[in-house]
């Protein structure tokens, strides 16, 4: 099925210095331009523009960014999975368009929803990978992967009857079992459990020890966190990259925090105060934010003293990315 | 990447073979439709339909009409009542409950007798042609029926006629619907459950989200297409063996050419049926859709391949149609295979268009097969 696609335009960044295998993962400068083509009009989706990423051996790399940003866009052309309307781009050293098959050998490629297949048990999807790849010692090796994912008890289960976190972990076995150099998750814990998401989540670290180098779309701030960089994508363009304690600290951000008194009632009124970009509620605590740190305390001392005590806070990431978010929704 | 990978297909051979057998429903749907088709086809399906039911209706009766009667009943197509009334008969035919009245004038038996030829009026249910036709059509060996009772001044003094026609029914000498009904039966049993199967498979593919995973993996698109439709080549012989088995068995069929060559041409059917889903599997974007596609095919496989009606008796652009239908092929193959006792040679022109289409199909459908999701 083939949707009717027109191009917008493109930039591509000239690569910033000449692939090294070693270094794991490299794209630079893919774009994507998506219109599903209404009756009389071009209308733009999704695109991805100038985007280079560089990632070293071994690294966990998060993507996050708003629905719709481009990334899963971005993640289906580094496997071959959708073709740029105009533009280029790389993964691995290989072009992306014409050297789809060799990036799909090297790269795992985790879905977002589950694609393995419900009527066949855990040994037989992970058999299919085995065997399509082409893994030398087939059955030792998805016996192995089974051990390491303890999926070995539940290896003649249907897959279909698995619960959703022992999906995830039948599909991160099926991704990894070819051993590729670059490992694709396209939200790979959305709907999975807490305890879940923590032992996948200590899965890829293991792997990334080993030199798995792994990039990763998520939503949750805990699982940002672990990552060694992350990339925060905005209509397909990088809008900040960097550590998460970096992204925190530059993102000129300014937070205060008060407990007691009417809290409900104070973020109602500091929500309407200009400059006041957010003022949310957690537990017992009201946490504001804003660019402009005068602006904050003014709206702090006009309260009448509704709530006593007022302290400054460090800019966490998800205050980062709330704060991105709206940015963002203000210019479009 | 090879182009061809056998152990990548045989891989997804694995897959499709486990796949099928794990939809037991589906599974025994595909060896009972057949059955239930045959039955039904050959029991309840008669294109020379007889007894059918006729009223008489005449004003007073006589010597020569019971002789007419008696002789209407001879022929097997009529199963005669007596009316009271013109109004009761009006109400039969409308009510489907007569399908012939049979009109005698009075002073009947005095006409004849007199020479003066009276027509018999015969009203007749046409809203079916095919139901009434053989039945009028025996009418007209009616003619001689009251010979006999004439008195002798009125004998026929025929001369013997200068030449006469002899029929010679051959392959199907008591012209039993079944006989023709069975190798067409074949064909269409194939032709559905093999279709729809694969018309369904890339399609279901894609609705569940496993096509993503696929499309992910080093595959080549033939290498997908050919482990879905090899299983199916395997059911598609079950069902020939069942269907061959019951005719034999319940409808003496015979079996007068070679079945190795009749299971080798219906082999290239199944694949050419199996090409068609494939690329109706590829080009549909959902599995509504390649249903519809699936319809689209069968409707003309029935009505234009010789199944249900006569082939000869379609117009010239309707047989140019029919001509492509692989289905027609494969019927023209089985009918001769098994009633003619065909040989090769009389089944190659019958065999290479169906290759053809299958090669067309298979090529089509690698054509439209994307590697990509958009």
């Amino acid at each position: 099925m083939a949707l009717p696609v027109c191009a917008r335009y493109l930039r591509l960044e000239a690569p910033r210095q000449s692939y090294c295998r070693d270094t794991g993962a490299r794209l630079r400068g893919v774009l994507y331009a998506a219109g599903r083509l209404s009756p009389g009009k071009c209308e733009q989706r999704s695109f991805v523009d100038g985007l280079t990423l560089q990632l070293g051996r071994g690294e966990i790399c998060g993507f996050l960014g708003a629905n719709g940003s481009g990334k899963t866009t971005t993640i289906r052309m580094l496997c071959g999975l959708l073709v740029p309307d105009g533009g280029s781009g790389t993964c691995l050293g290989h072009d992306i368009i014409r050297e789809a098959s060799l990036i799909r050998c090297e790269a795992g490629y985790m879905t977002q929803k589950f694609s393995f297949y419900e009527d066949l048990t855990v040994f037989e999807n992970l058999d299919l990978v085995a065997s399509v790849y082409d893994v030398p010692n087939r059955r030792e090796a998805v016996a192995g992967i089974m051990d390491r994912m303890r999926l070995a008890d539940r290896r003649a289960q249907l897959a279909g009857q698995l619960s959703g976190g022992w999906k995830q972990r039948l599909a991160l076995a099926a991704c990894v079992l070819h051993q590729p150099k670059l490992l694709l998750l396209d939200e790979p814990t959305a709907g999975v459990d807490a305890k879940a998401r923590r032992e996948f989540w200590d899965l890829i670290h293991d792997m990334a020890g080993e030199g798995l180098t792994v990039l990763v779309s998520t939503h949750y701030m805990d699982e940002a966190e672990r990552c060694q960089r992350i990339v925060y994508l905005a209509d397909g363009r990088i809008v900040v990259q960097g550590a998460a304690a970096e992204v925190s600290a530059h993102s000129g951000l300014f937070i205060f925090e008060a407990t007691g008194g009417d809290l409900d009632a104070e973020a109602r009124r500091l929500r309407r105060t200009p400059g006041v970009e957010a003022a949310a509620v957690f537990g017992r605590a009201l946490r504001i934010a804003g660019t402009d740190r005068a602006v904050l305390e003014n709206a702090i001392r006009s309260s009448d003293g509704a709530v006593p005590s007022w302290r400054e806070a460090e800019p966490r990431l998800e205050d980062v990315f709330i704060h991105m978010l709206s940015v963002q929704g203000e210019g479009s | 990447m090879k182009a061809l990978s056998f152990r990548r297909f045989t891989a997804l051979l694995r897959k499709e073979w486990l796949q099928m057998w794990r939809d037991p429903i589906t599974l025994r749907f595909i060896i009972a439709l057949p059955m239930m088709q045959l039955f039904l086809f050959a029991y309840a399906i008669n294109t020379d339909p007889k007894h059918l039911p006729a009223g008489l209706l005449s004003v007073e009766h006589s010597k020569y009409e019971r002789t007419l009667a008696a002789a209407l009943r001879n022929t097997g197509y009529y199963d005669i009542s007596m009316l009271a009334s013109e109004a009761e008969a009006e109400r039969g035919l409308a009510q489907g409950e007569l399908l012939f009245v049979i009109n005698i004038p009075t002073n009947f038996d005095h006409s004849v007798d007199r020479g003066e030829a009276p027509s018999i009026l015969v009203d007749a249910d046409a809203t079916d042609p095919t139901a009434i036709g053989n039945a009028t059509a025996a009418l007209a060996a009616l003619s001689s029926a009251l010979d006999r009772d004439l008195p002798p001044v009125r004998q026929p003094q025929a001369p013997a006629p200068p030449f006469q026609f002899v029929l010679h029914a051959r392959y199907n000498p008591e012209q039993l619907t079944v006989l023709n009904i069975v190798p067409g039966l074949i064909c269409v049993v194939l032709l559905i459950s093999t279709l729809l199967v694969t018309a369904l498979s890339i399609t279901r593919e894609r609705e569940r989200g496993t096509m993503e995973n696929l499309l992910a993996m080093p595959m080549r698109p033939i290498e997908v297409m050919l482990a879905k439709i090899v299983p199916y080549v395997f059911v598609g012989y079950i069902q020939v063996a069942l269907i061959l088995a019951a005719s034999a068995l319940f409808f003496q069929l015979p079996v007068r050419g070679s079945v190795a060559l009749l299971l080798v041409a219906l082999g290239l059917f199944i694949a050419s049926n199996l090409a068609l889903g494939i690329t109706f599997s590829t080009v549909a974007a959902n599995q509504m859709q390649a249903i519809q596609f699936a319809q689209f095919t069968l409707l003309p496989s029935l009505l234009l391949s010789g199944f249900m009606f006569p082939f000869k008796g379609m117009p010239v652009w309707a047989q140019w149609a029919g001509e492509i239908i692989p289905a027609t092929h494969a019927m023209r193959i089985a009918r001769g295979l098994l009633l003619k006792g065909n040989r090769l040679p009389e089944i190659l022109p019958e065999l290479w268009p169906i290759a053809l289409f299958a090669l067309a199909a298979i090529m089509i459908a690698v054509w439209f097969y994307r590697e990509t999701l958009d």
